[in-house]
């Protein structure tokens, strides 16, 4: 396998980009990543050290968990406590502290909580544990809504009864869409996200970038991958032509995924939805339909819970917006550290503060 | 650190289709490919691919679910494609 990501980090292709992407750089810009996945790459890689003074990259909210907003939180705890629930999750759920802590310290206190790698499993558990209500907590955006709509279409069919699932399934092109509304912001360009680009499609970029006038590029994730789409983010900006390139042609598809969307629409559909940092975004998340309502787990344990604030001091939800790097929080690698973490941005593998205290302490950008 | 490899949401690396097995819209046999990741065999569902992989062919995974379809001549030549991109830098 190796053989097959060789080009994507050839040592060459690196120093000509990295060369040029110096050569288009003549006054301070910003660009936005906005996949989880990349934030973890881009410091992986160590692609900042790559890059010329005055080219800032800052993260967007691309990262599932950290988005999910409180009160998602809290009603999962409730969810957590009730005696014959298993919770089925990602693990990056477990240690994110709602306002009653988090997942990981209900299961020490007796709570039912499995971590799954994917929706199937969680389905698998409920078959094994027919005395059980299993609930799978469904955090994702495009690329992991239809794998959890394709397992209830299954559950339905199969009329598996004692599973079902809590949806904060988000959209993304509806948040960069607001997010773009903030006149503040101040980014130059947006570096797309890759695997929810695979079921989009790069036509989904298409209206942002023709009423934001912004410069897209959808990216891999590999090191050339990175700054291929940085270097073609800087073109546009140069020539004052934003447009929409897809430099992740192996994955990525023009209208992307057409059979995932459409199991994803056949189970969910549009509803508003709250984000951690940006509030209530009109259309932007998913709900399970009337035709799918028995496995809908906020129909099925219909809990109430109160509103409450975000962690007092906690920056997530301005470096969500863009609007402050972790070394700009009072909390972040002092009382929020990834062993006793704050807010979900330290929590998450993905999460913008947790590729920082892992990669980025120490640079001084 | 403390995050496991499988714990973070995409792989993104393409793997090989080493075999089809089940039915498509057979829920009780549903279809799926063993695919080679890192060194070892698992399964992968198909429900939800743009188009469904023959063996040889190369899938990239989400959360246990193939999303995308490349065979090899695809694949090729989306690596030429990528390789006159950086070319023309």
């Amino acid at each position: 396998m190796s053989n097959k990501t060789k080009p994507f980090q050839d040592k060459k292709h690196v120093d000509t980009l990295a060369k040029a992407i110096k050569a288009l750089v003549s006054r301070p810009l910003k660009l936005m990543e906005v996949c989880g996945t990349h934030t973890m790459a881009i410091f992986r890689h160590g692609i900042r050290s790559l890059l010329p003074d005055g080219l800032e990259l800052v993260s967007g909210p691309g990262c599932p968990v950290c988005v999910t907003s409180q009160d998602d939180l809290d009603r999962i705890m409730k969810l957590a406590s009730v005696k014959e629930v298993v919770i089925a999750t990602f693990g990056d759920l477990i240690r994110v502290p709602g306002s009653s802590g988090t997942l990981a310290q209900a299961r020490a206190q007796g709570a039912n909580v499995e971590i799954v790698y994917s929706p199937a499993d969680a389905l698998g558990l409920a078959k094994k544990m027919p005395q059980k209500q299993v609930v799978f907590l469904a955090v994702g955006f495009e690329t992991t809504a239809p794998t959890v709509a394709a397992t209830i279409m299954q559950a339905k069919a199969m009329d598996i009864e004692n599973f079902s699932v809590y949806s904060c399934h988000k959209l993304m092109p509806p948040a960069l869409d607001a997010l773009f509304q903030d006149e503040d912001l101040g980014i130059d360009g947006l570096l797309c996200p890759g695997h929810v680009s695979s079921i989009i499609g790069s036509v989904a970029y298409e209206p942002l970038c023709k009423k934001y006038k912004m410069p897209c590029v959808i990216a891999g994730f590999e090191p050339v991958d990175i700054l291929l789409g940085i270097y073609h983010l800087l073109l546009q900006i140069k020539d004052s032509s934003p447009q929409v390139v897809n430099a992740y042609q192996r994955a990525v598809p023009y209208n992307g995924n057409p059979n995932a969307l459409s199991v994803m629409m056949q189970v969910f559909c549009e509803k508003d939805a709250i984000w951690r940092g940006l509030g209530k975004i009109e259309k932007s998340g998913l709900g399970i339909k009337d035709a799918f309502g028995h496995f809908d787990a906020g129909k099925r344990f219909p809990f109430s819970v109160l509103s409450r604030p975000e962690p007092k001091g906690c920056l997530c939800g301005d470096i969500i917006r863009a609007r402050a790097n972790p070394p700009d929080c009072p909390l972040f690698a002092t009382k929020c550290t990834p062993v006793t973490p704050i807010g979900p941005c330290m929590v998450s593998s993905e999460g913008t503060c947790s590729a920082y205290y892992r990669y980025g302490r120490h640079e001084n950008r | 650190m403390f995050i496991k490899e499988k714990e973070r949401m995409c792989l993104a690396v393409p793997m090989e289709v080493l075999e089809i097995k089940g039915k498509e819209g057979d829920f009780l046999d549903p279809h799926r490919a063993v695919v080679k990741a890192q060194g070892t065999k698992v399964e992968v569902r198909l429900d939800i691919v743009d188009r469904p992989p023959e063996k040889g062919d190369y899938v990239i995974v989400h959360a246990g679910f193939a999303i995308h379809t490349l065979s090899k001549q695809e694949a090729k030549k989306s690596l030429e494609l990528f390789e006159d991109m950086v070319k023309n830098v």
